[in-house]
């Protein structure tokens, strides 16, 4: 019988059908496409669960706090009037990899959800070079556990109150949480523990030591340099601003200092992601694709389920044009997807113009060992500045304009033809820059012994304010953390 | 293969607790939106769950970012139409700046934040106010209360519902079906045999006789060791079924005053009062009734939006409501089949010589027949310092005071606000607990 071949039939799904599903995607994921991925764990859940699991940043567990509830409000709203349909899967870095499917797909979609995020995804996590140094898959679900029940005990001891405006503070500096440069320091949830008890100790005296200072004046008495040497003491200036108020706030009690190291922690998860989003999608996406199309091929899905799949998959891709009500910037999955086809076109039949361009890959013929070492080695930004072809410029008609505030017009700086296309490729390439996109804040000084107020300076790149109103909100949390007064320049 | 984990039937409502800590954020704006719906929300609608709608202010997170309107903006646009390197377009007035605004990071804007409290979440921010006991609000709350009935019988149960009768019932049927024998034919039997050994020589006929009737003996006793005496067959509990409580009636009538000196916060006042006793009655009556009486000097029954919204002048009397509601109680629920409770409001206006009628309607007519009756006296908040003694006040206040004292179920209070409400219905709510106990 023909029909022996195929995975599955119909659009209900059964453990056993997704069993061998799961395992002629992994047999083309592992054999072609020759990922290399964490263990899979998938879990199927209800859309209230997908709902849960929105709200508490897409993570398994998470400690506490009022904004989930306000998301998770937004989110159940938006869903119930039909506004945005949910997710059809979630996916965690974590090792084993964890990802959630919902319930209500159907057969066909539980394939294009298993090869997107269990081996696509997983894929970009286990091997991108961000995730690898940046990030801790094995202990991520520990350390929330850790940071779970550790700010509840605080709620016991302490008072909701008192750790929710702790929270609320700490999540405004959330942004401005991160090293950019530096690694930053293992979390393995034991560690954590050992490292939190010496730190309750060692601040309990820092602050005993200070205040001693404080009462004998005499001996702090001012040298010439002491600004500079003070700075020098703090790492100043330090762009990572809860770490600095975790370690050197004068007011701050030892478990509060724990919620901010949490907090930051949990940013510092989260940063990779933010910098790889074209590419995290753009690699799950051509996976999906790339299996599906290959299970297809081999008489392995009938042509309903694959007519099913691509109509999902045109769905994720579409991109409206910047005057189509319905845009909101540029689709990470139709740009990272659109680039890495363009990769694979470019290696197998390269065009003249390919050729100039990228004159190292163009007909080398292993497309997936170039894509393989982009995913491995490259971040948006990157990626873009690398690999964007002329021609994906073309098919987007993209055009790049700069509207400064002082000019009445916005002006058209390039488009998509031949004096534009590396001016368009570099604006693009910019706009993914985490450290250009988010405004470059940096402690310079605070003078423990002096006036304590904290000096914080914002750098201005091209002219560009912050936005006033949530300035004054979010420095308002900073004098509640640091205590004594701060001044932004 | 243990690649898949069903988490189907994990709990839900892991937000719980984020949602709580965020409802008590809000809290403020919650309960003036729980407040603005009394107004709106007609009496039979106030224990439901609806929607809430909060200005973002107290719930915003502030982020360090970037002012999309300051500065230099570099934009990467995709869909280019007919534009061309170098072009220039004017920004549309208001700064808007044309391309590709991004949505706030909550993707809400700057809109309201709307959300929808629950039954339960509205009627704890609806009792704030209103200063209930916590045993009270729990009463309320309680959607049913619930008595097991018998529901016939069941072949299996626990030992203390057997249903001795019926399972005896059974095994004699069945012992009859089956021919068991009864112990007095045994009994008649071994005395036979007994007879039949005392004889000293007995003849031939006697010794076969002796044989056969040992020989019936031991079948009988065979046949009753077969057919045992109570089968677990026969066996029947009684079964009980939870069944909502008597399907009683009662019928509420609203009474209040409209003239032109029941201002907004009065009739919010009496409605919260009006509002507070339907809650209880739908508590302990499956079906509930309201009547609207309004008055001014003369008296009319209305629908609920009439009630409270529109207005109406004239003089005060009061008595002309009390009149209205004899008449509909004499047409329409006879105290018989019907619970009747009363609950009347108005800012102590009557005009002159009124009270005595309206004291004589209520000891002779309407007293009799009531399970309730709340009169609410609504005054000013100033006034409450010189009103401090129930033995002064106006003309009806001191009517109603004697017929209070005839009548242990008539209540009369001044509220100026919320909090005075609930002691009105004190020892209704007392009694309700009483009788919850008891059943």
């Amino acid at each position: 019988m023909a029909d022996s071949k195929l995975i599955f039939e119909g659009t209900d799904w059964t453990f056993e059908k997704l069993d061998r599903a799961y395992e002629a995607i992994e047999q083309v994921a592992t054999k072609e496409l020759r990922l290399d991925c964490f263990p899979n764990q998938i879990e199927i859940i209800s859309a209230e669960q997908m709902l849960d699991a929105y709200s508490s940043v897409g993570m398994p567990l998470m400690y506490r706090h009022w904004s989930f509830g306000k998301h998770f409000i937004q989110h159940e709203r938006m869903y119930r009037k039909g506004a945005r349909g949910l997710a059809f899967e979630i996916v965690i870095n974590s090792n084993p990899c964890v990802s959630y499917c919902l319930e209500e797909n159907t057969m066909a979609l539980q394939a294009l959800v298993m090869a997107h995020a269990a081996f696509g995804h997983n894929h970009f996590f286990k091997n991108n070079h961000l995730f690898r140094q940046w990030t801790d898959p094995d202990g991520i679900l520990d350390y929330l556990d850790y940071a779970r029940g550790f700010i509840a005990r605080c709620e016991e001891r302490h008072g909701e109150r008192q750790v929710e405006r702790t929270l609320d503070s700490a999540h405004a500096l959330m942004s401005a949480g991160v090293f950019r440069h530096r690694r930053p320091p293992d979390l393995s949830a034991s560690e954590e523990k050992r490292r939190a008890i010496e730190r309750f100790k060692a601040q309990e005296e820092a602050v005993d030591y200070l205040l001693d200072t404080f009462e004998r004046p005499q001996t702090a008495a001012p040298v010439p340099d002491a600004a500079s040497e003070r700075r020098r003491r703090m790492h100043l200036p330090e762009e990572n601003l809860l770490f600095f108020l975790e370690h050197h706030s004068p007011i701050l009690e030892p478990w509060q200092r724990e919620i901010l190291g949490i907090v930051r922690n949990v940013a510092q998860y989260f940063y990779p992601q933010k910098q790889t989003q074209i590419m995290n999608e753009g690699c799950a996406t051509f996976t999906h694709f790339y299996i599906m199309h290959r299970l297809h091929e081999d008489g392995r899905i009938d042509d309903g389920a694959m007519f099913e799949i691509l109509h999902n998959h045109a769905n994720v891709l579409t991109q409206p044009d910047f005057d189509d009500p319905r845009y909101s910037g540029i689709n990470p999955y139709t740009l990272g997807f659109g680039m890495m086809r363009d990769i694979k076109r470019i290696c197998t039949e390269p065009e003249d113009e390919d050729r100039a361009w990228f004159p190292e890959i163009a007909g080398c013929g292993d497309w997936l060992g170039v894509l393989t070492e982009a995913w491995a080695n490259y971040r948006d930004e990157s990626f873009i500045q690398q690999f964007l072809s002329p021609r994906l410029m073309r098919e987007l008609k993209l055009f790049a304009l700069t509207d400064d505030a002082a000019d009445r017009y916005v002006t058209v700086d390039a488009i998509h033809d031949e004096q534009g296309y590396e001016r368009v490729r570099d604006a693009l390439a910019r706009s993914r820059d985490v450290s250009i996109n988010e405004p470059d804040i940096q402690l310079v000084d605070a003078d423990l012994m002096g006036d304590r107020v904290l000096r914080i300076r914002h750098f201005r790149r091209d002219g560009i304010p912050l936005e006033d109103a949530d300035r004054t909100a979010t420095l308002a949390h900073v004098r509640r953390l640091w205590g004594y007064d701060v001044v932004l320049e | 293969m243990s690649h898949f984990i069903d988490r189907r039937l994990n709990p839900k409502d892991k937000n719980l607790g984020n949602r709580r800590r965020f409802i008590k954020r809000v809290r403020e704006q919650v309960k003036e939106a729980v407040n603005k719906s009394i107004r709106t929300r007609g009496i039979r609608d106030m224990d439901r769950s609806g929607e809430v709608t909060v200005p973002t202010d107290g719930i915003n997170e502030p982020q360090f970012h970037h002012d999309p309107r300051g500065g230099r903006h570099e934009r990467i646009l995709p869909g280019n139409k007919q534009f061309r390197a170098g072009d220039r377009i004017e920004k549309p007035p208001g700064g808007a700046g044309g391309s590709g605004r991004k949505g706030s990071d909550n993707g809400e804007g700057e809109d309201d934040f709307t959300f929808v409290l629950s039954r339960d979440e509205f009627l704890d921010i609806f009792f704030e106010d209103l200063e209930l006991p916590d045993l009270v609000k729990q009463t309320l709350k309680e959607i049913e209360t619930a008595k097991p009935r018998r529901a016939g019988l069941s072949v299996t149960g626990a030992p203390a519902n057997l249903n001795v009768g019926r399972t005896m019932r059974n095994a004699y049927g069945r012992r009859l079906a089956l021919r068991r024998p009864t112990d007095a034919t045994v009994r008649e039997l071994r005395k036979r045999i007994f007879e039949l050994e005392e004889i000293h020589a007995p003849t031939a006929k006697q010794r076969k006789e002796l044989k056969e009737t040992r020989e019936e003996l031991d079948e009988l006793l065979r046949r009753q060791k077969v057919v045992p005496y109570i089968d677990p067959l026969d066996v029947r509990y009684n079964y009980f079924v939870p069944r909502p409580e008597p399907n009683a009636k009662a019928v509420m009538f609203c009474l209040m005053d409209v003239s032109a000196s029941m201002g907004e916060r009065e009739k919010d006042l009496a409605k919260r009062f009006f509002v507070l006793l339907h809650l209880f009655l739908t508590r302990r009556y499956d079906r509930v009734e309201l009547v609207f009486i309004r008055h001014t000097h003369r008296a009319s029954e209305v629908d609920e939006e009439t009630f409270f919204y529109a207005r109406e002048t004239g003089g005060t009397v009061v008595s002309s409501a009390l009149e209205q509601m004899k008449k509909i109680v004499e047409a329409r629920y006879s105290p018989r089949e019907w619970n009747i409770y009363a609950a009347q409001a108005s800012d102590g206006d009557n005009s002159p010589g009124d009270s005595s009628r309206c004291m004589q309607l209520l000891n002779d007519h309407l007293m009799p027949v009531c399970q309730y009756f709340a009169y609410v006296e609504i005054i000013a908040e100033e006034e409450t310092r010189f009103l401090k003694h129930d033995g002064n006040g106006t003309e009806l206040w001191l009517a109603y005071r004697e017929v209070a004292q005839a009548w242990p179920n008539f209540k009369t209070k001044r509220i100026a606000n919320p909090a005075g409400i609930y002691p009105v219905f004190r020892e209704l709510f007392a009694r309700g607990g009483e009788e919850a106990q008891h059943g």
